[in-house]
């Protein structure tokens, strides 16, 4: 489909590409990241780290937009988000 | 870990060898620190003159876990230490952290008669419903018909309601958040760390072990979730009359922001008729009236 104009002459919608990094051993298990990522990109692992927890696992790394939620509601700062410079655009 | 991978951004706030800290598994208070901190650093002030007072529970650990200047206090007395620090060096900004039990129960009225007078500090207060870290008493905030060691037939006490006695006792800035709330938080803190004046800031946040446990609310995750439903955000909201119960709405928003002369502003007028005539009086730059 071609428009014949941008929506309210803005640019395309950007999405941020970046890296999820997960720290295991520092991970309780409380399932916080997983229960409020809006796009459900983690998942609860079997295995176990040191403490006896299930740390999360990235299921889904294509969902992520990057936004933060994770490393900013994880009580034991056991996961976070890198976001890269170079930005990818969407169709 | 190995080093050539990069490093988790808050642990340049925090005390990592003190980690991990002891709030238990799925308790909000470390978003909550990961939130203050952010919202610190957003709020573009110098961290070397940013203090934290504490008192006792599992709140008051928060002072061992920044990496800032902070102090762990007698019990109820973290807002009578901040006055003291704040009036000494008006430099620092000052943020108390602490639980409902140390600043309403035993700290009651140090916090009213701050408010009233409107010290220049930032109060958080994180209400879990419940004294967490001493066996799960009953606190001052535990809702009617709740469940606690000392309340083994449900509470039968009228809890108080912090946001409507804060904004009562004269407090310039009064928000109250739930854990979610964790953009919410970083704004408030960012605010409160450039207002002038006493702000205060409630944030509910799940007590997993023993809150969830006496009433059978599940784990701190389910009691999150359940914030997440009765929350509601209305900023015009009356403070006094929104009180938190077992069910129904939670309404949370910035309640009250306004301006109004602060305790030094107002000792500054009081006494500058009749000191300024005096040979050792040297005028004080930093409040123009």
């Amino acid at each position: 489909m071609k428009y014949w104009e941008k929506p309210f002459g803005k640019e395309k919608p950007k999405v941020v590409d970046g890296e999820i990094y997960i720290i295991p051993d520092r991970c309780k298990g409380c399932s916080f990241c997983i229960e409020f990522c809006p796009n459900g990109v983690l998942e609860l692992s079997t295995d176990f780290n040191k403490k006896g927890y299930h740390p999360p696992i990235v299921v889904d790394r294509d969902k992520c937009t990057y936004d933060g939620l994770c490393e900013n509601i994880c009580p034991d700062s056991a996961i976070f988000i890198i976001r890269k410079e170079d930005k990818v655009e969407t169709e | 870990m190995q080093n050539n991978e990069p490093k988790h951004p808050m642990e340049q706030y925090l005390r990592m060898d003190r980690m991990p800290h002891i709030w238990c598994s799925s308790c909000g208070l470390g978003s909550v620190v990961t939130a203050f901190m952010k919202g610190m650093k957003r709020a573009g002030i110098d961290l070397n003159k940013v203090v934290v007072v504490s008192g006792i529970g599992c709140t008051g650990r928060v002072a061992g876990y920044v990496k800032l200047d902070s102090y762990h206090t007698t019990h109820g007395r973290a807002i009578p230490f901040a006055t003291g620090l704040k009036m000494a060096n008006r430099d620092l900004t000052v943020a108390v952290i602490s639980g409902d039990g140390d600043l309403f129960a035993i700290g009651g009225n140090h916090l009213i008669h701050a408010a009233r007078r409107n010290l220049d500090l930032n109060v958080i207060c994180v209400n879990n419903f419940i004294y967490g870290m001493t066996g799960g008493q009953n606190a001052p905030t535990t809702p009617l018909e709740a469940y606690s060691s000392t309340a083994p037939y449900g509470n039968y006490e009228h809890p108080f309601n912090l946001v409507g006695l804060a904004a009562a006792a004269g407090a310039s800035y009064v928000a109250r958040w739930t854990a979610l709330h964790l953009q919410r938080i970083q704004d408030s803190v960012e605010v409160m760390a450039n207002k002038k004046g006493f702000c205060f800031m409630e944030i509910v946040s799940p007590c997993s072990t023993v809150f969830a446990r006496k009433n059978k609310g599940g784990t701190g995750l389910d009691l999150l979730q359940e914030y997440k439903q009765r929350a509601i955000i209305d900023h015009s909201a009356n403070p006094t009359e929104i009180p938190l119960d077992m069910d129904g709405e939670m309404v949370c928003g910035v309640f009250v922001n306004e301006e109004k002369l602060t305790f030094w502003e107002n000792v500054q007028k009081g006494i500058s008729r009749k000191v300024k005539r005096h040979p050792l009086y040297v005028e004080d730059k930093k409040t123009q009236y």
